[in-house]
């Protein structure tokens, strides 16, 4: 039995019981059996240019892949998916399939309940995964080399469909492992059983795709260089910067990035280890937010607060990624901005004050309030680090047009660190998989 | 509640829901059960001639087809007529008769084309006390290739003549089941008709093999890796059924001979529709197969319920009101000008509708870029397919034009009057208006 509960004050690790522990870090959606998954495929119309393929980043053909599931042939169903989106078996975990192809579902027009298509894709992929079975071949090689800097969604995409056209590629990264978010940045309970490290392996069956680990562009890796090695660069380095509440009292012990405790907590071996505060209040909107409090609430921590500056139906997580909050016993207070950071050395309390918007622009009330806080998670979006000087940035990203083209020739990128599109796995994997093609192209058009 | 006492040949059940003479009829432990569970009368199962009885396949006997969630939607079989022998069928049928005296039984008959064969068997019919016979003609396996069953419902000379031997060895009434495996069931009817059946009974199952077994390339139901051709029966085969026994109702010939309805019966509205074509009541099996004795309930509120609501106080009300509106192809109102009508309240945007009439039809239905659907009047023949694939029900009507209007299509007006297309002018044989 552990020796601290979710009463103990402070921070710190065995809150709760190993078996409550894994209960709380199980599978989010548990996977269909065949028969449950059969009749789940058959509620699908098979619209006509169907809606939920529109609202797909990666457009797979998703009437097509459930009457698949539906006719006894989910291998024939994950080919589909993963011929549009390599990381299929991922996204059918952590899309939010309720503002894409769910939302986009006419049973949700018709009464309110979407055909599972996340779960059924999962099924899916799982199916044929399970098998041990990689359904694409690599061209012959063509003797064209591509460097992928980074080894998350868009690198991990790009670099497979390079490789399937017939090109040897590199794919760095600056972590021990290749994955990137999937690997370090989504909640436990939405990636079990080594998930995202399975599906590097499996996507590397490929073959001609060679990875590199601890290399990070700017320190190990120069873009000349790459470019000099190599006929074709893409960058997709993520967003490794985490921005700064900029209140007051933000150094003090107890306050972290909700992007550090998630990986963390990704790459615990033992949960019962892991300390999480009693008193813990995460600040941001986003998914982050959401994963970091679920993720304390289910490690032990008595109380956990988000607290979110604008209104609730602004935040970037979706309504039924704040009702898995709620319904985990985390509270959302919306429409109140940090002020400060209150405590003697560690962080006691945490300050805000409530705002109101008055024509577009984001206002405090001048009313103010404390939470008690021992721990303290920053989730208010992460930002481009050490982008290479070369890439003309439009914003606070690479700047790209087309499929991933960079400012410079021979350069792509995509992911959350190049421009457009929103942050999500799946449209890294569109990204890198457009990229791919693009890069392909150009060397189809080079060789006369 | 209205009363839905049936007397069908002058037998009284006390509903119009009889168990067909299958597998749920061939003991006394059932037919009880099926008596206690409120069923009007059961058709027992076939007894065949005194002697060893026939043996059945000792594998899969039934095989099926599925819709969503394995819903049984149609059933095959390849069992044949009682294997118990007739001494023991004849006692229990007595037993049972004389314990549930209101309730109707009919005793299925199967025994070789002999007259010797009809003059055994009758008389001992007669002492159970049973309501009436059924025979069965209809039997498409395994009998029917040792000259009975199916072979004899096939040959309507061999009908008539068995039924007349029948009517004159029986005290009775004696009902004829057909087969539907022929080309004219009008025929086989008239025969039984000319024999002096009391009552055609119709449809028997149909000739059918569910599935092959892709691994094996055996047909299903497989016994040892080979398939026989079983009866199909269930939901599946109510529509063909229904157009047979509407073929008899209507056929001057034998217009008025009672009718007991048989094929895919599933809940009250399936036994009102056979009913409305002329059906003085209705054979279950399938649905009793695949749910138990108690889905006789739900047929009976819910027939109940919708003669109140139609203001039938008896079942003789509406036994073959619609038999009038079953007519030929050729004088179908050809002056009806309907269009589909889409309601965009309802419509989901599923574009099923775009899809099968763009596709596979003509052409009428417009999908605008926010995926609006709409009738293309003016491209539109009514043909309905829109309204079959819409998964929302009502949400695409037929609304027919009114006569003075202009068909966008034809850029003709609606005539008021009906015209058919034995007086259309493409028709080389129409015989011109006088």
């Amino acid at each position: 039995m552990p020796d601290a509960t979710p009463l103990t004050p402070g921070i710190t690790s065995g809150r709760l019981s190993a078996e409550t522990l894994s209960q709380n870090f199980d599978d989010l959606h548990p996977a269909y059996a065949p028969h449950e998954a059969a009749v789940a495929a058959d509620r699908c119309y098979f619209c006509h240019d169907a809606p939920c393929i529109t609202a797909c980043p990666t457009e797979i053909d998703i009437p097509l892949f459930l009457r698949q599931i539906q006719t006894g042939t989910p291998e024939a169903a994950a080919k589909t998916i993963l011929s549009q989106n390599i990381l299929g078996g991922m996204c059918a975990r952590v899309c939010p399939t309720e503002t894409l192809c769910e939302e986009a579902c006419v049973r949700e027009a018709a009464e309110g309940k979407p055909v599972e298509i996340g779960r059924l894709q999962r099924f899916a992929t799982d199916t044929l995964m399970h098998a041990g079975k990689h359904p694409f071949t690599r061209a012959a090689s063509t003797g064209k080399s591509v460097a992928v800097v980074g080894a998350g969604p868009s690198g991990l995409s790009c670099a497979h469909r390079l490789a399937m056209h017939g090109h040897d590629v590199v794919l760095f990264d600056a972590r021990a492992k290749a994955g990137g978010l999937n690997e370090f940045g989504i909640a436990a309970y939405k990636s079990t059983d080594d998930f995202a490290a399975h599906e590097v392996d499996w996507l590397l069956k490929i073959g001609g795709i060679t990875v590199e680990t601890g290399q990070r562009l700017g320190d190990e890796l120069s873009l000349d260089e790459l470019q000099n090695e190599y006929d074709a660069v893409f960058v997709g380095i993520g967003l490794s910067g985490v921005n700064s509440l900029r209140a007051a009292g933000e150094e003090r012990e107890g306050v972290s990035d909700a992007v550090s405790f998630i990986a963390d907590l990704r790459q615990a071996s033992d949960l019962s280890a892991l300390p999480v505060g009693r008193d813990v209040v995460v600040i941001g909107g986003g998914m982050t937010a959401v994963d970091a409090a679920v993720q304390s609430k289910l490690l032990g921590a008595q109380n956990v607060t988000i607290v979110y500056r604008r209104g609730q139906d602004q935040m970037g997580a979706s309504r039924f990624e704040q009702d898995l909050a709620t319904s985990k016993g985390v509270r959302i207070i919306a429409n109140a901005q940090p002020v400060a950071v209150h405590g003697n050395g560690a962080v006691a309390e945490a300050e805000f004050e409530y705002t109101t918007t008055k024509d577009g622009a984001l206002k405090g009330t001048g009313e103010t309030f404390r939470i008690k806080a021992d721990q303290l998670f920053k989730a208010i979006g992460q930002t481009l680090e050490a982008a290479p000087e070369a890439l003309k940035l439009d914003g606070r990203k690479i700047a790209v047009t087309g499929a991933g083209r960079t400012s410079v020739k021979g350069i792509w990128a995509g992911g959350d660190c190049a421009s457009g599109g929103d942050d999500l796995t799946v449209t890294a994997v569109a990204e890198g998989r457009d990229a791919a093609e693009d890069i392909h192209a150009s060397f189809l058009a080079k060789t006369p | 509640m209205a009363d839905l006492t049936t007397e069908f040949l002058g037998i009284k059940s006390p509903n119009p829901f009889w168990l067909a003479s299958a597998p749920p009829t061939d003991k006394e432990y059932n037919v009880r059960r099926a008596f206690e569970a409120g069923w009007g009368g059961v058709v027992w199962k076939t007894l065949g001639m005194e002697g060893p009885p026939v043996v059945n396949v000792n594998g899969p006997r039934y095989g099926a087809i599925y819709g969503a969630d394995r819903r049984l939607l149609g059933l095959n079989n390849i069992e044949l007529i009682t294997d118990r022998p007739l001494q023991t069928n004849l006692e229990e049928i007595k037993r049972v008769k004389a314990d549930y005296p209101d309730r109707a039984i009919i005793v299925s008959l199967m025994v070789p084309c002999e007259e010797q064969a009809w003059k055994d068997i009758l008389p001992l019919v007669e002492e159970t006390g049973a309501d009436g016979i059924e025979l069965n003609f209809g039997c498409p396996h395994g009998m029917s290739e040792r000259g009975m069953g199916a072979a004899v419902g096939q040959v309507p000379e061999y009908i008539e003549m068995v039924t007349r031997w029948c009517k004159q060895y029986y005290s009775k009434p004696v009902i004829v089941k057909l087969t539907p495996n022929i080309t004219d069931v009008r025929k086989p009817a008239a025969a039984a008709m000319r024999g002096g059946a009391d009552a055609v009974s119709l449809i028997n199952t149909i000739n059918s093999i569910t599935a092959v077994n892709l691994d094996t390339m055996s047909p299903e139901p497989s016994i040892d890796g080979k398939g026989s051709h079983g009866g199909y029966c269930g939901p599946a085969v109510k529509p063909i059924a229904m157009s047979m026994v509407s073929e008899i109702a209507r056929n001057p010939e034998t217009h008025g001979l009672p009718i007991s309805g048989i094929g895919g019966v599933t809940t009250w509205r399936d036994a009102a529709e056979f009913m409305a074509l002329g059906c003085g009541n209705v054979q279950v099996c399938t649905a009793a197969m695949t749910y138990g004795f108690k889905v006789v309930q739900e047929m009976i509120s819910g027939l109940s319920d919708w003669m109140d609501e139609k203001g039938h106080t008896s079942i003789q009300d509406f036994v073959g009101m619609a038999v009038p509106n079953v007519t030929d192809w050729q004088y179908l109102n050809l002056n009806y000008i309907a269009k589909a009508k889409i309601s965009q309240d309802d419509c989901i945007k599923c574009g099923r509708c775009y899809a099968a009439c763009e596709d596979t039809s003509h052409q009428a239905i417009s999908m605008s870029e926010d995926r609006v659907f709409e009738v293309i009047d003016a491209e539109c023949v009514a043909c309905n397919l829109c309204v079959d694939v819409c998964p929302v029900e009502d949400c695409i009507t037929m609304v027919q034009m009114a006569p003075g209007e202009v068909d966008p299509r034809t850029g003709k007006v609606v005539e008021k009057e009906y015209a058919n297309w034995t007086t259309h002018p493409n028709n080389p044989g129409a015989c011109a208006a006088e």
